[in-house]
């Protein structure tokens, strides 16, 4: 379980999270959703710790890692996988490299398991036969899947994944809602999912949040916030450009 | 006014903060942490082994150009004698480890820049702390090791190849007694000179490796804040080397 409490957070004379609280359920799926630019990326960084709110707490199964020393939150992070939005693959490495690195570093493994396991990773997001490839001589949606394999590949209790679907056609945007769904119910992690993909993701997620100005607006399962009346979220979801949510 | 002044002096001092927690913190990775010997290679190959070209031309030619200019001033005196032990001083002493550290900044120390630049921008150090690993172990005190190896390597080389151009140039072409060269050199330099050269380049060495990690690990937003960052670390450290040359012989001497 997650909590954040009173997160506060501006980039110079810019607020972004004002005053946030929210509760992130253990083994489900919560969906973040909301307009661009809102600070998603930002909620998100803050529950591992990349970055640190300039007032409140954020609490990962029940300990504050607020003001944490590094080897004190690098133990709470041992429980956390993420996706980034850019992927952030290490470029200077194979595929292979990229998913065997945390087995390295994090495990005991020979290097005969850690070919299997890096073989099967990659197998389960549909990729086969590219491990001596190159980051930058995958298209974007294989990137983003060896990025899921990277994030998955030691069985984390928690999954972060920022924006996993944007920019990908619809079928590999479905095949990556389904993977996500599938490795879940495998695995009952904790997930954590920025996205814009309305409606898709309400048939991925358990539990959905709307942040809007800095607050969250409103959570609950997703059928609640189909049908919330609350006009934003009613704007959102609807992709409507009249409404509380102005472009500009 | 007040204002403005006031902001450039807390932004520099906080800056110098960063940067001097930032030398502190490798050092102290470095003894914890050392990382890698596969990946200090690597970096000693890129810092070291790959600079071999260049290091060797520059020092060729400096060595020339020394052998030149102090054959003209030594016939003035008549001590065109001296060429050899003239020649090894001022390389030993001085030129080796500068230039063979102002030479290692243009070619390797903008690349760690760019290199780790673009990896704050890509957000792999973001990647590396979600893993729960320290990027200092993986990024920095490899570099660090391998500068501080390499550069008096070099350092040693230029010397060599430098005091052979000295020889090509005054003995070969202008005509100074070979035996007298080498001899009044053996005479003249003591271990406390290479010693010295050598303190030198060893803290060359940091220095490159210290602004080099610095200034791309608080790289900017894009390709231009990765490109000022290169440029920035470059002028840096090549003004913090002669600075800190000055510093230095001023007290060795």
């Amino acid at each position: 379980m997650i909590i954040l409490r009173n997160v506060n957070k501006s980039f110079g004379s810019q607020k972004v999270l004002d005053d946030l609280n929210l509760e992130i359920p253990e083994g489900k799926i919560t969906a973040i959703i909301g307009p661009s630019g809102e600070g998603k990326s930002v909620l998100l960084k803050h529950l591992i710790g990349l970055l640190q709110p300039d007032s409140g707490q954020v609490e990962v199964d029940g300990e504050s890692i607020v003001g944490l020393r590094r080897s004190r939150l690098n133990l709470i992070r041992e429980k956390f996988g993420m996706l980034f939005q850019n992927v952030a693959l290490f470029d200077s490495m194979t595929v292979f490299e990229n998913v065997a690195f945390p087995l390295h570093e994090k495990t005991d493994l020979g290097p005969g398991e850690i070919r299997e396991r890096v073989l099967s990773a990659l197998e389960e997001v549909g990729l086969k036969n590219i491990e001596n490839k190159y980051p930058d001589e995958l298209s974007g949606g294989m990137k983003k899947r060896v990025g899921l394999a990277r994030a998955v590949v030691l069985n984390p209790k928690i999954i972060l994944f920022d924006e996993p679907t944007t920019g990908l056609d619809p079928i590999i945007k479905s095949a990556i809602h389904q993977l996500i769904k599938d490795t879940h119910q495998k695995f009952g992690f904790t997930a954590v999912i920025v996205s814009h993909e309305i409606p898709d993701i309400f048939d991925v997620a358990q539990n959905v949040a709307m942040l809007y100005k800095g607050k969250i607006l409103r959570q609950g399962s997703p059928s609640e916030i189909k049908n919330s009346d609350h006009p934003a979220v009613r704007q959102f979801i609807s992709g409507s450009l009249d409404g509380p949510i102005r472009l500009i | 006014m007040v204002q403005a002044l006031g902001k450039i002096t807390i932004s520099s001092v906080r800056d110098l903060g960063r940067a001097g927690w930032f030398l502190f913190y490798s050092i102290y990775m470095i003894v914890r942490r050392p990382g890698h010997p596969a990946q200090v290679l690597k970096q000693m190959r890129f810092i070291g082994t790959k600079s071999l070209f260049v290091i060797v031309l520059t020092a060729a030619f400096t060595g020339m150009v020394l052998g030149l200019q102090g054959y003209y001033t030594l016939t003035k005196f008549g001590s065109e004698g001296m060429l050899g032990t003239a020649v090894a001083l001022s390389l030993i002493r001085e030129l080796g480890p500068v230039l063979a550290a102002l030479m290692v900044t243009g070619r390797a120390g903008s690349a760690i820049t760019a290199e780790i630049g673009i990896m704050r921008i890509t957000e792999q150090i973001d990647a590396l702390e979600t893993m729960a690993l320290d990027p200092f172990k993986y990024l920095v005190t490899p570099k660090f090791i391998a500068a501080i190896i390499s550069l008096p390597l070099l350092c040693a080389i230029f010397d060599v190849v430098g005091i052979y151009g000295g020889w090509l140039v005054g003995v070969k072409l202008l005509g100074v007694n070979p035996g007298a060269y080498f001899y009044e050199m053996e005479k003249a330099v003591v271990w406390r000179d290479v010693y010295s050269g050598f303190a030198k380049s060893f803290s060359f060495g940091l220095i490159i490796a210290w602004i080099g990690c610095y200034k791309g690990y608080y790289a900017g937003h894009g390709a231009e804040g990765v490109s000022k960052a290169t440029t920035e670390s470059v002028v840096l450290t090549s003004v913090l080397i002669l600075v800190w040359d000055y510093f230095l012989t001023s007290v060795l001497l």
